[in-house]
Parts: C-alpha cells; structure tokens; sequence
C-alpha cells in the first residue's frame, strides 16, 4: 500500500508501525508451522536445532524419523492412519448426505420454525466439544457402540453436520430458484431436477462443507478419547498420547505430513470457493 | 372474504384460497421431510443424552437402593440424638446384603462424598460383622469404631435417603449442605472449582482481547490491499486454520520449551541470563500464547468479511470533510466494523471457555481449565455425576453467550472463510 506524496511525517510513521506491527502479527501466525518442518529432519533424538542444524551440515538432517514412521517396530501410527482415514471417509460421506439434504430443507421459504431448527442442527458445533463428549460418549455406552469404528463415526458426523449444513444453506441463499421450476415445466421430476440441475450448482458448497466436516473428524480428539479403545486409535489420540508422554521427533515428522495434508485441503477449499463465488456471481 | 364478494374458484371447483392452503401445506410437509432425518438422528444421539446428562447430575439413586431399609427406618428418626435399635438392625440387615454382594465399597466411596471418614468404619464394619450375634446391633456396631457412636455419621446416611440431589451442582461451586441443612461454603484452600470457573473466564478473556487487538488491523489490511497480495496473506490466516490443532500445540510445545528456540531468542538478544531461562509452559503464558495462536484465525475471518463490505470512498469522505485520519477511522470506520467485532469475540469467547487439548499439554496445573476438570471426573473419578453437572453449568454459560450472539449477530450470519 503505496502512501501518496503528500503525505505528513507523522502518518507516514503511523503507517510504518501498522504495516509493522501487521507483519509480527503474520509471523506469530504462521511462523510456528514452520518450526516443524525442518526439526522433523533431525538427526539427533532432540527437539531442539543441534548445532550441525545451525550450520547446515548434511550430516546433521536425515529421514530416520519418517523411516520411523513407517517401519518403525510396534509402530501405532499405521493403524492410527487407517482408522483415522476410513473413520473420516465414512463421517464425511454421513455428514454430507444429513446435511446437505437438511439444508435444501431449510432453504424452502416453506420450512416451519426455521430458527428453531436450525439452532439444533447446529448445536454441536456451539456447545464446547467437552459437553458434546460426555453426551455422546453416555448414548454410545447405552446403545454398546463405545469402542466400536461405528460409534465414532456417528460421534463425528453428529460434529461435521453443523459445517455442511451452513456451507450448503449459505450457497443455496443465492440459489435462483426459478432454474428447478423451469426444469419442472419442461417435464423434469424432483429427483431428477435436484440431481442434473440443483447439485450442479451447489456442489461446492457442498464440497467445501465435506471438506470442513472431513477435517474435523480427521483432527478429533476430545469425543475419541472418552470414545475409543486401544483398536480404534486415531492418528489425533497417538499425537495427543505422544505429546502427554514424551515428545519424540516422529511426532514432528507426522506432524510435517498433516501439514501437507491440510496444505492440499486448503488448497482445494479456496479453489472451490473461488468457482462457488463465480457461479453465483458474485465474483468483484 | 366477505360472503358478497364471488369466490375463486380453480379449474377442480375448489375456492382457491383452499386450494393455495392445500399447497402451502404440502410444502411445509416437504420441507420438513427433508430436515426430518438429521433432526431426528441428532434429537436421539445428541438432545437427549444432554438431556441424560441433566438426569445423571442430580441422580442419588445409589445410595437409596442400597440402604432401603435403614431409610425406611430411619422415617421416625428425628435426627437429635443416636437412632434407635430399629435403624441399627434395618442398616445391619441391609449391609449384610452389600456385603454378600461386594457392593459395601461403592457404599463406603458414596458416604464418604457426603462425610469424610467412612471409608475406614465402613472397613472395620466389613469385618466386625462376620462375628457379630443375633440381636442388639445398636451395641456391636457401635463397639466397632467410636464414629459409628456419632450421631454425626447417622446425620450424613440420612443426608443420601432422597432420589435426586443438587449437592453435585453445589460441588461445583465449592459449597456443600452441612450438618444443620445451610448451604456452606468449604473452607477456603479447598476451593479448588471456584478458582478453576475463574480461571476459564478470564483466560478467554483475556485470549479474546488479545485476539481482538492483533486481528483487527491484520484483518484491516487484508480487507483493504489490492486482491493478489491478500490472497497471499489470507494464507497465512487459513493454513493455521486448516491446521490439525494438534500439530499447532506441539509446534508450540516445541517453541516454548526452556531450550526451545524462544528462549534462545531470549539469551540471544540478552534479555534473560542463560542459566535463568524462564519457564515459559505447563503454566498459564502457555495457555495463553497458544490459545491466543490457535483461535487467531476464528477472529480474523469474521472482521475481514465485515471490513471487506465497507467501501474505501467512506473514510475519504470522512477526510475530505475535514477530519484526520484518525477522526476518520474512529468515527466512520470503526462503527461500521462492529458487527464485526462481536461476531469474532463471541465465537473466540465460546471456544475459548470450552478448550481442552491445549491447555491440557502446555498448561501444567496452573494453566488448566474447567473442560480439563469435567475430563479429569469423566476418565479417572469416574464421578459422571459430578462431570455431568460441571458439563451443564459450563453449558448453561455458553448458552448465555450464544443466546447473546445471535441477539447482536444473529445465527445465519456465521461465516466460515
């Protein structure tokens, strides 16, 4: 942001120590990711940067955490990925179907106490998630599905439903509703009309809600703790576990992956909002 | 309609206005068959287990199923002196009957939530009775240890004869009934769960208003650079965002440690003395920067959606007309972003009030919160009761906020990015 020439002395510093203090803002930010990333290079077993580190010394780097990772003996982390992915697959799915067709629900001007309903739907994500686990641990021990891969895929999509129903009702509210009744005049029946014309449209906002709602069940950990037993560990509780006990730095090469997990997924959510805003037209 | 006016009537020769009504109908119909899925799965596995956890705070079953006897008896105890032989030998009856069934420990923890010191007698009874003879309990029992001659004790039993009890609600505000039936308060170095409710709302407190104050003019300058350069730093808002709030802990435990890269920074520029490197987790400045860190994001994104609508020709009005850059902001910008502002500080209050993971791994004790509490009776007292009531209180205080939230904001107007 370029100041004009006539500006005072004074402002001029102002705008200094903004743009300055802006930029420690940013650093505090984002610097702490990057922290990770070379540390899970270390060659040493500590989680500091050793003094070959500082120097960039060759020697000093090497990939035995990420060997550790994968070939590690009694290794936690293997079973922890494919519970966590086959959990987060299956929630993601639960979550979009709930939520998206609640959301077309509670698009109709027709739909009776909007408010109501719409404060329980997305409930969950408002009542901190400690409440939401003891609630939902007590109806899994009563309905025997504590320690079971079904539970906790119904704990989670019971917490993912919040995000896809506000992403799919936020696309939907610039949804021009004459295009369903045009198909409907040319002959088109509902299932028919929703699933050439409607979900077209809104599906990146129904994307992007699977996205919020995969990666709050990938990330879970306060529902799965009271939830889980030792065969459905999640990638989230070996973190949680290994950062409680001791901090070792194949935590950090983990961490390093699901840094560039998530890197994708935002990625793919600016992607899809950028298409979302152009189909409506918003686009400035 | 009035009855002179001619009736519409459609096609079929029904009045319109029924027929519309009929439509109408059909579509209200339609609309909640759709949300009806999701609203019933989340009544059932969500609504009502809250709506359990309401039942569990205030249960006192236990003890009652497993004294009936001595409760019954105890009906024409007036509670001043020593019960009578009757009660002795309802309680003899019913003990023996725990004893039989290995529940006389479960009995023991329960009184003792009520009275300290009823682990030990109830230990001794445990073994008295096996030699104890027929007839004149009130005697044998009273001869096993000299609390069972306090009326004291008794007092305590009968304290657990109704079904439901709000000592868990009073337990967690560090009160509790005593002997004369006054709601008290414990003494004062034991009063752990005040301290702790304090702690919460001041932590979120203060981790909402330092949020506030590095958002606003990060969010500010995001809203008003040219897109490709905001597009650039609105990274360095979503990738944390995006970030599991694990790996941005233990990035922080990393950062914070006494040998970890802030305190080198530290001893570099020659503010703290090697050797007195100051402890900078497991206390409350963890809780703090993390936290603060962590839901950063959850202030930012609300005041840029806010900022983004308020049009840059508003403050060069405001400046045209005479006024100083900051007369401008102050009274032209600033007003406009206050939706803004109670948008993102409500949302970081409620996560903050709730948070668990964080302050669990870089809080130490002085630094957790009432969740860690409610987790802490949840996994290793298994006291649900109690976890179950400190849950609704925190619950009822969200609830506040939230009702708060969607008066100023409203709940529609939640934006996610």
């Amino acid at each position: 942001m370029a100041l004009p020439k006539y500006t005072e002395p004074h402002y001029r510093i102002w705008h200094y120590i903004y743009l300055t203090i802006c930029g420690a803002v940013f650093f505090f930010l984002i610097a702490p990711l990057f922290v990770i990333f070379p540390l899970s290079f270390n060659a040493e077993e500590f989680l500091s940067f050793s003094d070959g580190m500082k120097s960039l010394d060759p020697d000093a780097f090497s990939l035995r955490w990420y060997k550790d990772m994968i070939y590690g003996t009694k290794n936690p982390w293997g079973l922890a990925a494919k519970n966590s992915f086959i959990i987060a697959i299956f929630a993601t799915i639960g979550s979009v179907l709930l939520g998206t067709v609640a959301a077309l629900g509670l698009s109709s001007r027709h739909m009776p106490y909007k408010g109501l309903i719409m404060a329980v739907l997305i409930s969950p994500m408002i009542v901190p998630l400690i409440i939401s686990g003891v609630a939902i641990f007590f109806f899994m021990a009563k309905a025997g599905l504590a320690a079971t891969h079904t539970g906790i895929v119904l704990a989670h999509i019971i917490l993912g439903t919040p995000f896809v129903v506000i992403t799919v009702t936020a696309t939907l509210s610039g949804f021009d509703h004459s295009v369903t009744r045009a198909a409907a005049s040319l002959g088109s029946d509902p299932v028919n009309t929703f699933m050439k014309i409607t979900l077209p449209l809104i599906l990146p906002g129904v994307i992007s809600g699977g996205l919020f709602a995969f990666v709050t069940s990938f990330d879970e950990v306060v529902v799965v703790l009271f939830l889980a037993g030792l065969e459905n560990t999640t990638i989230p509780i070996q973190m949680w576990t290994g950062l409680r006990e001791q901090l070792s730095p194949t935590i950090l090469a983990v961490a390093t992956c699901l840094i560039i997990l998530s890197t994708l997924i935002l990625v793919t959510a600016e992607l899809l909002r950028r298409r979302s805003e152009r189909l409506r037209g918003i686009n400035r | 309609m009035s009855s002179e006016t001619k009736q519409i009537l459609t096609t079929d020769g029904i009045p319109l206005e029924v027929s519309l009504k009929k439509a109408e109908k059909k579509n209200k119909i339609k609309a909640f068959l759709l949300v009806a899925p999701l609203l019933f799965f989340l009544i059932i596995t969500y609504v009502f287990p809250i709506g359990d956890m309401l039942f569990r705070s205030v249960d006192d079953k236990m003890v009652t199923q497993m004294l009936p006897k001595t409760f019954k008896a105890m009906e024409n105890w007036d509670g001043q002196e020593l019960p009578d032989e009757e009660v002795f030998a309802a309680f003899h009856e019913d003990f023996i009957k725990l004893v039989e069934d290995k529940r006389e420990g479960k009995l023991s923890t329960q009184l003792n939530y009520t009275k300290n010191g009823f682990k030990s007698i109830i230990k001794k009874l445990r073994r008295a009775s096996k030699k104890f003879e027929e007839g004149n309990y009130k005697e044998q029992i009273m001869a096993v240890h000299k609390r069972w001659a306090d009326v004291e004790y008794w007092r305590a039993i009968q304290r657990r004869a109704p079904e439901f009890t709000g000592q868990k609600y009073l337990k967690g505000m560090d009160m509790y009934v005593n002997e004369e039936g006054k709601i008290v308060s414990v003494e004062e170095d034991r009063r752990i769960h005040r301290v702790l409710w304090l702690r919460t709302l001041e932590i979120a407190f203060f981790v909402t208003v330092f949020c506030f104050l590095m958002a606003y003019p990060i969010a500010h300058l995001l809203a008003t650079l040219p897109m490709k350069y905001s597009n650039l730093l609105m990274i360095c808002v979503l990738l944390p965002f995006w970030t599991s709030l694990l790996v941005r802990t233990a990035s922080w435990m990393i950062l914070l440690q006494q040998q970890g890269i802030v305190n080198d920074f530290f001893v570099g520029i020659g503010l703290v003395a090697d050797d007195n490197r100051p402890e900078m987790m497991y206390n409350k400045t963890g809780s703090y920067v993390a936290m603060t860190q962590i839901l950063l994001p959850f202030m930012v994104l609300p005041l840029y959606s806010v900022m983004k609508t308020i049009s840059p020709s508003l403050m060069r009005a405001g400046k045209s007309l005479g006024g100083t850059p900051f007369v401008a902001f102050w009274k032209v910008y600033f007003p406009l972003t206050i939706p803004g502002i109670g948008a993102g500080c409500l949302l970081v209050f409620i996560l903050a009030i709730g948070y668990y993971i964080t302050p669990a791994l870089v809080g130490g004790a002085s630094g957790t919160l009432i969740s860690n509490q409610i987790a802490f009776h949840m996994k290793s007292t298994l006291d649900w009761s109690f976890a179950s009531a400190m849950g609704l209180m925190l619950l009822s205080g969200v609830l506040v906020i939230y009702w708060l939230y969607n008066k100023i904001v409203g709940i529609d107007n939640i934006k996610l990015g």
